[in-house]
C-alpha cells in the first residue's frame, strides 16, 4: 500500500522557498545541458544540409578546405571531361567551376570584423544547389560585376542591401539579389560570376569543381577515375561528407565543452537536491515515525521520498527546457577555425534533445534523492516517534 | 562580540552533512568558474602578449591574400619605421590533423630581432640561421611531441602542397609567462625556393609584414603612411597594431567567448540557489531559537547578523578550498588540451574574483532568511511547525 500522491506534492508546497530554489538550480543545469546539445545539433544540421550527397566536390589533394585549394584551368578542364555529370533542364552539363576567397566585412551588431566567404560560381552553380532560392531582387548577370548575398550576411553585416555597392578586389560590385539558403551554410556567403571574380582578385585558378552525379550510386567509380588520373593531384568527395568534415573541430569543441559543463553543473544540482531532501527527511522524522507506526511499510516511505525528489527535478527540467527552447530565436555567428570563414547557425531543438534533457533532470533527482530516501525508510520507529 | 562569532561558527557546523554538501557545491562551482575565466583569458592571451611598438601590415581584402615581397623596401623607408620583417602562415599538418600548432615561414634574422621575447641560446640561433632547412620550436611544443634538437620534423603542406622536412635547430623559451611557447618557425627562403621551382604564382609573396616602430606613439601615423603608399595598387594594405591584429581573431570567435561568459554567470546563480537553500533550511529549523533570543531582548538585527555570518562563513570556506583546488585543476586541464591554448594560467584577478564572488554568494544567500528571521513576530516563531 502506497502513500497518496497528494501527500508528496503537499510536502513540496509546504516549503515553497526551498522547493523553488532547488528547482531553479535544476532548471539552470538542464538549460545549459539542453542549449549545448541544441548548439551542436544546429551546427550539424547546417553543415549536413549544406552539401548534397548527389554532388561531388573536387579540391586539390590535402588542401582540406576550398580556400586553400587551387585548381588551374588546365586541370579543371580535365576534371570536367572525367566527371560524366548529370544534365540540367537546358541540356547543360551540371558542372560548376568555382572560386572561393575570403574578405573582411564589418558586423552590424558589434562593429567587429569577420571573414566572409566570397564564392564565384558558373551559371549552373545555382541549379546544383536546389536548397538555395532567390528571395529578393534578381540573379546576377554573367559577365557583369554583380553579386547576390546570402540572407544571414544581409542580416548580419552593414552596407549589403540591394543596390548597394561593395568593393571586391579591384572595382565596385552591385548587390542585385538576396538569396535564402534555408538552414545551410551558404546563407553566410556572397556569390558572383566566377570569371569576373577571378579577374577582380587576379587569380588564374579555380578553387574547386562541383558537379552532379548522373547516378548517385556511381560515386566510387567517378572518384577512382578522377583521383587516379596521372595528370591530376586532386581529391573528390561527396559534397555532404565534405561539409561535415569542415566542422569536425568545431563540433568536437562544442561536444567537449558541453559534456564537461554538464558534468560539473550536475554535481552542483545533485548536491542541491540532496540538501533539500535530507532536510525534508530531518524535518519530518516524527511524521515518518507516525506513518510507520500506522503500518506503512519501509518500501512505501522510500517510494514517497524518491517520488518527491523526482517531482522536484521534473519541475526543474521542464522549466529549464522551456527557457532553452527560447534560444531557438537566436543565431550564433562565429568563425569556423577550419575554413577560417564566417558561419551562422541556430540552436535547434529536437524531440530527442527534449527527452534527453528531461531524463537528465530526472536522473539528477534520482541520484540526489536516493540517499535521503533510504535514510527515511530505515528509521527506527520508536526513535523517530520520540523526537516529536 | 566574541560570543556572537562563536555562536555563528557553531551554527555553521551544526548540521555537518548539509554544511559539507554545501561547501562541496561551492568548491565545484569555484573551480568551474575559475577554469572558465582562465579559458576566456587564454582566448585573449595572444593579444596580451603583443608589443605596442609592432605593427602588422596585411592585404586589405583579407589575410588569405599575400603581399608582394617588393613592398618591404618601401615600408622600410616610412618615417618612424626602424625594422621590418615578414612571415607566411604555413598551416601544415604534422602526422595528423589533430596535432594543431601554428607554423610560420619567417625571415629569421630580422624576425627574431623584432621578437626578443623568443629567447634562443646564441649557438642555437647560429645553427638555425645557417641551415636553410632548419626550424625552431617553442619549449611547450617541443615537450608535447618530445622533439629534441637535430630531429627531422615532417610536415604535410595544405596551403603549400607537398611533404616538407625540417631539421629542429633550436628550442626557444618565452621571456615571460605570457609568451606563446607553441609556435614553429622556419626559413621563408626554403619555402620560396620550392615555390619558384614549381613556378607558382605565390612565389616572392609574403603573408604579413611586421613593422617595428621607433616609439609606440607613432602607431597611427605610420599605419596611415604605409597604407597610403599602396593605395589603388594591385594589393592594397591594411596596417594595424599587433594587438588590434590579434584581437581581430578573437572578435571572429566572439560568440564562443560570450557563451563561456554566460555559462560562468549561470554557475554563480546555481550555486547561489544551492547556498540560499541551505540557509533557508537552517533558518527554518531554528525559528524557535530565534524567537527565544528575541524574547530575551536581542534585537532583530542580531538575528540577521547570525544568519548572514553563518552564510558568509560557509561560502568563504567553500571559496577558499575551491581556489586551493583550482590551480591543480587548471594544470590538469592545460595538459589535456595541449597546444590549443598556448598560455593557460590562473591570473591573480581570477583568484580575487572567485573569492569575491564566494563572499557575495554568502551575502545573497542569507538575504531572504535573514530578513524573515529578523522580522518574524515572537509568538509566530514559537507556534510554527517546520
Amino acid at each position: 500500500m502506497n502513500l497518496p500522491y497528494s501527500y508528496i506534492l503537499r510536502n513540496l508546497w509546504t516549503r515553497k522557498l526551498t522547493t523553488l530554489l532547488t528547482a531553479i538550480g535544476m532548471a539552470l543545469v538542464v538549460f545549459v545541458f539542453a542549449t549545448v546539445l541544441m548548439l551542436s545539433e544546429g551546427l550539424e544540421k547546417t553543415l549536413v544540409a549544406t552539401g548534397s550527397p548527389d554532388n561531388v566536390i573536387v579540391i586539390r589533394r590535402s588542401a582540406e578546405t576550398e580556400v586553400q585549394s587551387v585548381i588551374d584551368r588546365e586541370q579543371a578542364a580535365i576534371i570536367v571531361s572525367l566527371s560524366n555529370p548529370a544534365y540540367g533542364p537546358a541540356g547543360k552539363p551540371l558542372v560548376s567551376k568555382e572560386l572561393m576567397v575570403l574578405m573582411v566585412l564589418t558586423k552590424k551588431d558589434s562593429g567587429k570584423p569577420a571573414n566572409v566567404t566570397v564564392r564565384g560560381i558558373s551559371d549552373t552553380g545555382l541549379v546544383l544547389r536546389p536548397q538555395v532560392r532567390l528571395t529578393q531582387g534578381r540573379m546576377f548577370h554573367p559577365g557583369a560585376r554583380e553579386i547576390i548575398v546570402g540572407n544571414k550576411i544581409s542580416q548580419g553585416f552593414t552596407g549589403i542591401g540591394i543596390g548597394e555597392k561593395l568593393n571586391l578586389g579591384l572595382g565596385e560590385w552591385t548587390v542585385t539579389g538576396i538569396f535564402d539558403a534555408g538552414k545551410t551554410g551558404f546563407g553566410s556567403e556572397i556569390w558572383g560570376d566566377v570569371d569576373q571574380l577571378m579577374q577582380a582578385f587576379r587569380r588564374n585558378a579555380y578553387s574547386s569543381i562541383l558537379f552532379k552525379l548522373v547516378d548517385p550510386t556511381n560515386f566510387e567509380q567517378t572518384q577512382f577515375r578522377i583521383e587516379n588520373d596521372q595528370r591530376l593531384t586532386v581529391e573528390a568527395k561527396r559534397e555532404s561528407q565534405f561539409y561535415a568534415e569542415q566542422s569536425e573541430m568545431m563540433s568536437r569543441f562544442l561536444e567537449i565543452l558541453g559534456l564537461s559543463l554538464s558534468a560539473i553543473f550536475s554535481i552542483g544540482a545533485v548536491i542541491g537536491a540532496m540538501i533539500t531532501m535530507y532536510a525534508s527527511v530531518a524535518n519530518r522524522t516524527a511524521e515518518i515515525g507516525t506513518l510507520r507506526a500506522i503500518g506503512f511499510p519501509q518500501q512505501s516511505i522510500l517510494q514517497a521520498f524518491l517520488l518527491e525528489s523526482l517531482a522536484l527535478s521534473f519541475m526543474g527540467g521542464i522549466v529549464g527546457l522551456a527557457i532553452a527552447s527560447l534560444t531557438q530565436l537566436l543565431t550564433i555567428s562565429t568563425m569556423n577555425w577550419q575554413t577560417f570563414s564566417e558561419l551562422a547557425f541556430t540552436f535547434t531543438l529536437t524531440k530527442e534533445i527534449a527527452w534527453q534533457s528531461v531524463l537528465f533532470s530526472l536522473l539528477m533527482g534520482l541520484v540526489g534523492g536516493f540517499l535521503p530516501a533510504i535514510r527515511a525508510a530505515r528509521m527506527n520507529i520508536v526513535d523517530a516517534l520520540r523526537t516529536a | 562580540m566574541r560570543y556572537l562569532v562563536l555562536l555563528i561558527v557553531r551554527n555553521a557546523f551544526r548540521q555537518k552533512l548539509r554544511t559539507i554538501l554545501t561547501v562541496t557545491g561551492i568548491i565545484v562551482a569555484t573551480v568551474a568558474f575559475g577554469l572558465l575565466r582562465t579559458a576566456v583569458d587564454a582566448w585573449y592571451g595572444g593579444s596580451e602578449a603583443t608589443s605596442a611598438t609592432r605593427l602588422i601590415t596585411r592585404n586589405a581584402i583579407s589575410l588569405v591574400f599575400p603581399l608582394p615581397l617588393s613592398y618591404r623596401n618601401k615600408i622600410q623607408q616610412v618615417e618612424g619605421v626602424v625594422a621590418t620583417s615578414y612571415s607566411n602562415w604555413f598551416g601544415g599538418v604534422y602526422i595528423s590533423e589533430k596535432n594543431f600548432f601554428p607554423q610560420f615561414a619567417i625571415e629569421p634574422r630580422s624576425y627574431l630581432k623584432l621578437y626578443p621575447e623568443y629567447v634562443l641560446s646564441p649557438q642555437e640561433k647560429r645553427a638555425f640561421f645557417k641551415d636553410r632547412q632548419g626550424a625552431i620550436a617553442g619549449r611547450k611544443l617541443a615537450e608535447t611531441y618530445g622533439w629534441e634538437i637535430g630531429d627531422v620534423i615532417p610536415i604535410r603542406g595544405t596551403i603549400y602542397p607537398g611533404d616538407w622536412n625540417f631539421v629542429l635547430r633550436g628550442i626557444y623559451e618565452g621571456a615571460s609567462e605570457k609568451t606563446d611557447e607553441t609556435l614553429f618557425f622556419f626559413h621563408w627562403e626554403y619555402l620560396n625556393e620550392r615555390l619558384k621551382q614549381v613556378g607558382a604564382e605565390r612565389a616572392d609573396h609574403v603573408g604579413i609584414y611586421v613593422v617595428g616602430l621607433e616609439n609606440a606613439s607613432q602607431a597611427a601615423e605610420v599605419s596611415q603612411a604605409i597604407d597610403d603608399l599602396f593605395e589603388n595598387s594591385l594589393a592594397e594594405t591594411l596596417t594595424e597594431t599587433e594587438k588590434a591584429f590579434q584581437l581581430g581573431f578573437v572578435a571572429m570567435t566572439e560568440a564562443i567567448v560570450m557563451v563561456i561568459e554566460v555559462v560562468s554567470f549561470v554557475i554563480i546563480i546555481i550555486i547561489m540557489a544551492v547556498t540560499a537553500n541551505t540557509m533557508a533550511m537552517s533558518a527554518r529549523e531554528r525559528k524557535k531559537e530565534y524567537a527565544t533570543l528575541k524574547a530575551l531582548g536581542f534585537p532583530g538585527s542580531f538575528i540577521a547578523m547570525l544568519i548572514y555570518g553563518e552564510s558568509v562563513i560557509i561560502a568563504m570556506v567553500g571559496g577558499l578550498l575551491g581556489l586551493f583546488f583550482l590551480y591543480p585543476a587548471a594544470d590538469v586541464f592545460a595538459n589535456k588540451i595541449g597546444t590549443f591554448f598556448p598560455v593557460f594560467k590562473v591570473t591573480q584577478e581570477t583568484a580575487w574574483l572567485a573569492i569575491g564572488i564566494a563572499f557575495l554568494v554568502g551575502l545573497a544567500a542569507a538575504a531572504i532568511p535573514a530578513w524573515r528571521g529578523a522580522t518574524i513576530p515572537v509568538t509566530e516563531g514559537f507556534s510554527e511547525i517546520g
